[in-house]
């Protein structure tokens, strides 16, 4: 299973920026020159000198520049990146809609991308003429089509509705239907874009569940698109970041979603601050950071194992009660859990000058996979004030132990949900 | 291991020759083209009253104006073939290569949403036009029949030509003359707009120097100083020609269908060479 399937060898694409006008005609007469008088395109130099992000010298950017990977047959490759990365633009040479500026890239299966789904639905024709043309423009003859038009039509669940036209369909049904036909489409290299996993629950399961399907049962090669970093997580096998066009690392999934996350964010596990910048007299904060068990501070944690989260602050001598807060929040910005400081040591004392520590354990087998962003607060309750409220203080990373997962057991499918608290779970037989 | 350049099903790459056609991968997509045809007969008149009617309506009176206005009123002489029966076939003709022309022309602008998406050959899109189109001109010249027998009932002095048998070669020329200049036009369209506002017109001014209603005798010998206009314009030649088989007013000569054919095949393979090219990057300019 060894065999590469795909080889991308120094793809680059160049864009012009700013509108198409005029000026593009001169160009187009420049580039035109250049070329019958024998000399290089000058316009592919300039591009490389605007490569490093100096604005304003060069209409021509790199939307990618030499861009080289290999995928091997049944491998789920994640392409991964912020937006204006150059994933989409990769994912539109690959599928061929655009060429490329320079480079070549070689396969050996039909690829086919998911990221069309629906396209060239006509809406005056009904559903089953739509599979036949939606098919076809997939690359399917007519004759396959027919073949597997039955367990389009079922898996779609349009039954009813499918000599109907399809402007009368619901949105929904609409989305269905075209993911039927492109779940049935066969290629050897399949691309799926983010763009699928748009949609209501119930679809999203469905195509999540076939995408895994065909990556782990059909042995199908995938390349996967996509901002959700659980689902790369769960389906990828090795992944590549994007980062300004050029791929900045690749390898095993979860190493490259930790490069990933630490550059997105601009976050890590400690944060630490150098001067009073709080303008009051009461407290003074230095440093908050994630550790593990023996103190370690690390940006990625198993489930299973337990999370301290430690803050150091100054208190400036006026005898005040001091308390500390967190908030948890995880990647979509849902604010998972509080935390008050409630019955430390010092929690009923009025804190003298000095410089104190206060921990907070989460413990194992509660918080989810993902990354995990922790806001930082110091209070004073009676009068209650809020001396200091920090949202995005420090992040870290939440990764499932593959081998051992008490919350998950033998289910292998989707654990989504905020937390993953391992619960106590009783049965016994009755008769 | 030892990838021999055999194993590779094919190559994304930025070179092209100049003309790459890739006819086996057209081939492949044939049940697209034969789907894309059917799409666009069966929706253009869905939830019309009228229906496929429309198709008959336009040429008929079109053909009842011209024949009000230059017969009639400006008093083109036809010859001893009805004014009406002049006008109509001129005009089926004609309406075949405008169609051809007006619908590839903006190929890549009008499908745009689809090309951004997915990848078959491009090529598939204009030739559907040409086919679809052609179901149109079928229904059209049948009605053109129906009008033949019924003036010969009459006991006017028409008969098919003996190079009538040509006819369809010169439905081909036509419909390569209309993709070609099609697909030239769709390609620059991409990138300079303008063009779309010079087709809309163009092709109606066009339609004066063609022939239609008139022959082009009439402008050699009237229009002395600037009758080349017209006779080099091959749409000219090709509805004179194709008017002459259907009605055989005079003698006709084969070779008079050289000049249009040898230009409808130059067009042709421009046209194909530049609409290569384009459908490579045209989403990036489109």
């Amino acid at each position: 299973m060894s065999e590469i399937i795909l080889k991308i060898e120094n793809i680059s694409k160049q864009y012009r920026l700013g509108l198409v006008g005029r000026g593009t005609l001169s160009d187009d007469l420049k580039r035109w020159w250049f070329k019958i008088s024998g000399k290089e395109d000058p316009f592919l130099k300039i591009g490389e000198v605007n490569d490093r992000n100096t604005v304003g010298n060069s209409n021509y950017i790199w939307a990618l520049k030499d861009i080289n990977f290999e995928v091997k047959r049944g491998e789920v490759l994640g392409v991964i990146g912020k937006n204006g990365a150059g994933k989409s633009t990769l994912l539109k040479i690959l599928s061929r809609v655009t060429s490329p500026t320079t480079g070549e890239i070689k396969t050996k299966g039909r690829i086919a991308s998911l990221l069309e789904v629906g396209t060239g639905f006509h809406p005056e024709m009904t559903g089953r003429e739509n599979i036949y043309l939606n098919g076809a423009i997939l690359g399917m003859t007519k004759a396959e089509i027919s073949f597997k038009m039955d367990e389009i039509i079922s898996f779609s669940g349009c039954r009813r509705y499918i000599d109907t036209p399809v402007k009368r369909y619901s949105s929904g049904m609409t989305v269905r239907l075209a993911f039927a036909v492109a779940a049935f489409l066969e290629p050897e290299i399949l691309i799926i874009d983010e763009v699928l996993t748009v949609g209501d629950a119930e679809f999203q399961k469905k195509a999540i569940g076939k995408m895994q399907e065909l990556s782990k049962g059909e042995g199908r090669t995938v390349l996967f698109v996509s901002h959700n970093m659980d689902s790369i997580m769960r389906l990828c096998t090795k992944a590549i970041l994007l980062k300004n066009g050029t791929i900045i690392e690749s390898g095993s999934t979860s190493k490259i979603i930790d490069t990933y996350l630490k550059s997105e964010f601009g976050t890590t596990a400690i944060k630490k601050w150098k001067t009073n910048n709080l303008a009051n007299n009461i407290v003074e904060l230095l440093e908050v950071k994630a550790h593990d068990s023996s103190f370690e501070v690390k940006e990625n944690f198993f489930i299973t194992e337990a999370v301290g989260i430690t803050l150091v602050y100054k208190a400036l001598g006026t005898k005040t009660k001091i308390h500390a807060a967190f908030n948890f929040y995880n990647r979509n910005g849902i604010n998972i859990f509080d935390s008050h400081e409630n019955n430390t040591e010092y929690y009923s004392e009025n804190k003298s000058k000095g410089i104190y520590e206060t921990t907070v354990w989460v413990s194992k087998n509660l918080l989810s996979e993902g990354v995990i962003l922790v806001g930082v607060a110091l209070v004073t309750h009676d009068p209650f004030v809020v001396h200091f409220h920090e949202k995005d203080a420090i992040a870290f990373n939440m990764k499932e132990n593959q081998d051992n997962s008490p919350t998950r057991g033998d289910y292998v499918g989707n654990l989504t949900g905020i937390i993953r608290p391992l619960l106590k779970w009783e049965s016994k037989k009755r008769v | 291991m030892n990838t021999s350049k055999k194993e590779w099903i094919y190559t994304i790459s930025p070179k092209r020759k100049l003309l790459d056609l890739n006819l086996k991968e057209v081939w492949q997509y044939r049940d697209l083209l034969f789907l894309f045809v059917k799409r666009d007969v069966v929706t253009v008149y869905k939830q019309t009253v009228l229906g496929p009617l429309w198709y008959l309506i336009q040429p008929l009176f079109t053909s009842v104006i011209f024949t009000l206005i230059f017969n009639n009123i400006a008093n083109i002489s036809t010859g001893n073939i009805p004014p009406f029966l002049f006008n109509l076939a001129g005009i089926t003709i004609w309406n075949y290569f405008k169609e051809c022309l007006t619908a590839t022309s903006d190929t890549f602008k009008r499908n745009a949403g689809l090309f951004g998406k997915v990848y078959f050959p491009r090529l598939i899109m204009p030739l559907s036009t040409i086919f679809s189109n052609l179901i149109k001109f079928g229904i059209q010249l049948f009605v053109f029949i129906i009008f033949y027998i019924y003036f010969v009932l009459k006991g006017y002095d028409i008969q098919l030509n003996g190079l009538a048998v040509l006819f369809p070669l010169l439905i081909i020329v036509m419909a390569m003359l209309g993709l070609g200049l099609g697909m030239i036009i769709s390609s620059l369209v991409t990138k300079y707009r303008d063009l779309t506002f010079l087709v809309s017109f163009g092709v109606q001014l066009l339609m004066y120097l063609s022939a239609v209603m008139y022959p082009i005798s009439l402008v050699k010998e009237k229009l002395t100083g600037y009758s080349w206009v017209v006779e080099y314009n091959p749409m000219a030649q090709i509805v004179e020609v194709g008017r002459t088989m259907l009605l055989g007013d005079d003698d006709l000569s084969i070779s008079l269908m050289i000049y249009p054919t040898v230009v409808s095949l130059a067009v042709f393979f421009i046209g194909l060479i530049i609409f290569n090219k384009t459908e490579k990057t045209f989403i990036d300019t489109v």
